[in-house]
């Protein structure tokens, strides 16, 4: 199989990137500043990241449609305002997890954003579901993340009147001519924002980012943000095994839908009753020992009550951080446990999540 | 004091009488990218030729360190412990790692000297 290439592949070696292959396409993981700077500047300024790979799923609007996504969706869609996104799963029957994934009810059709490893599965199951033609997975679309403090600014200054959206909600801009697609939202812990649009105005248009200050960013960085911020990657943090219950999501299934029937809902049902076994929590090591994903977790008594399903050393907290499933009797915050790193058993602390918190607080001149 | 000497492992070593000091190659830390954990071995340890002698992680994964010669542990560098973005940024002079007295000095010959590294780490990088 060939390896697949974003509208963006030849800029991204233009800035120096070293190319990795995720998900059958060749992405940068990063540039010649490194995955420590890279975070940091996502941070502290403004970063710009190639999301192409990801699926962007289109579903014309007919007459039962909402409907018919809420036999498959957890999530409220009648509720559901134009221009709003919610964060939702497609789910196994059992409750575990096939894709995470972000719908937005367009004016004329929903948009569902969708993992790169996933999206073809995901779209054979709401094809079958849906009985329904009406899909586009649209390749001729890329897809593109500004995020980070001064991103608003930067952005603002390519496409007028950005700045008004609200947190997980777009808007219809255009850019060249071009109609663009424009969420506030991201995977870093910052503010910003993701645009779908055209590939053939991509590198322009990303070009225009870079003069006005932002920063190319590779998915090392991407990853180091978004385990600060607590955030799942699909396929190591949730997966089929896992259920949004368990992996402490079920926030994101809507309260008024416990109730119905979609797909996975009487698993769901009786772990939010009953509860559940084991649970995903934010561990932070006592040293600066990375924990890596599949280490092993045990208790003071040297019984194994979990694994790490990421880990990594954290730039912002300047610490070593990882997530993880642990049985339901350890998930309190606080909680000693023990992780197995080379053969030697790390002291470690139960958290909560996110580990890195963005405070809005604007500081005093002088202070 | 010696020229410094390479292994295939990417740890350099220099020697000053009977005592040699380690640390991981300038190329080395280019591969890694961003260094964020060193272990290093215990002061007063033993160490065999080619054995590991210490971990680095970078952001991306972890990688042993191995020590190109034999000998007892008689200083470790714990500036490093503490900061390890010190070893990008000073690999082959203040972030050396640990520093050993040999068992064998002629453990050295077979090391590489600074052109033959070079040549050695274009060769297999490419």
């Amino acid at each position: 199989m060939n390896i697949k290439k974003t509208a963006l592949y030849e800029l991204h070696k233009k800035h120096n990137a070293k190319f990795v292959e995720f998900a059958g396409y060749s992405m940068p993981i990063q540039y010649s500043e490194g995955i420590v700077k890279e975070h940091n500047i996502t941070r502290n300024k403004s970063g710009i990241f190639d999301v192409s790979h990801m699926g962007q799923l289109f579903i014309k609007y007919s007459n039962d449609i909402t409907d018919k996504l809420q036999e498959i969706l957890p999530t409220d869609l009648k509720n559901l305002k134009i221009n709003q996104s919610k964060y939702s799963f497609l789910m196994k029957e059992n409750g575990g997890i096939y894709d995470d994934l972000i719908i937005t009810r367009m004016k004329d059709k929903y948009m569902i954003i969708l993992n790169a490893a996933c999206k073809q599965n995901d779209l054979q199951i709401i094809k079958n579901k849906l009985n329904d033609q009406n899909l586009d997975m649209n390749n001729n679309l890329s897809l593109v993340a500004i995020q980070g403090p001064e991103s608003k600014t930067i952005l603002e200054n390519v496409v007028s009147n950005v700045s008004k959206l609200k947190f997980m909600n777009g808007e219809n801009y255009s850019f060249k001519n071009n109609e663009i697609f424009i969420t506030r939202s991201g995977y870093t812990g910052e503010d910003g924002f993701e645009i779908s649009l055209p590939n053939k105005v991509a590198v322009s248009f990303v070009e225009e980012l870079i003069s006005k200050g932002s920063t190319l960013i590779g998915l090392g960085a991407r990853d180091t943000l978004r385990l600060e911020a607590g955030l799942c990657l699909y396929g190591h943090d949730i997966n089929e095994n896992t259920s949004p219950v368990e992996a402490n999501l079920k926030w994101a299934i809507s309260k008024n839908r416990i109730n119905d029937n979609f797909i996975g809902s009487h698993q769901i049902k009786k772990q939010i009753e009953e509860g559940v076994s084991k649970l995903r929590v934010g561990i932070k090591p006592e040293t600066r020992v990375i924990a890596r994903e599949s280490t092993k977790i045990f208790d003071e008594r040297n019984n194994e009550i979990g694994k790490v399903t990421s880990g990594t050393f954290g730039p912002s907290v300047n610490a070593s951080i990882a997530m993880g499933y642990i049985s339901n009797s350890h998930s309190k915050t606080d909680t000693k446990v023990y992780l197995e790193v080379r053969g030697k058993k790390v002291p470690a602390n139960v958290c909560e999540l996110p580990f890195y918190k963005k405070s809005y607080v604007k500081r005093e001149a002088n202070v | 004091m010696s020229d410094t000497k390479f292994s295939k492992e990417h740890e350099w070593i220099t020697l000053d009488g009977e005592v040699g000091t380690i640390g991981i190659t300038k190329h080395a830390t280019e591969m890694l990218g961003d260094i964020v954990f060193a272990e290093l071995p215990e002061k007063g340890s033993n160490v065999e030729k080619d054995g590991t002698a210490g971990v680095v992680e970078s952001t991306k994964a972890a990688s042993d360190v191995y020590t190109p010669v034999s000998g007892e542990v008689v200083e470790i560098n714990q500036s490093i412990v503490d900061d390890p973005s010190k070893i990008n940024a000073d690999p082959e002079g203040g972030a050396w790692f640990f520093k050993l007295k040999l068992k064998d000095k002629s453990e050295l010959d077979i090391l590489m000297n600074k052109e033959e590294y070079d040549k050695f780490a274009k060769e297999t990088s490419a």
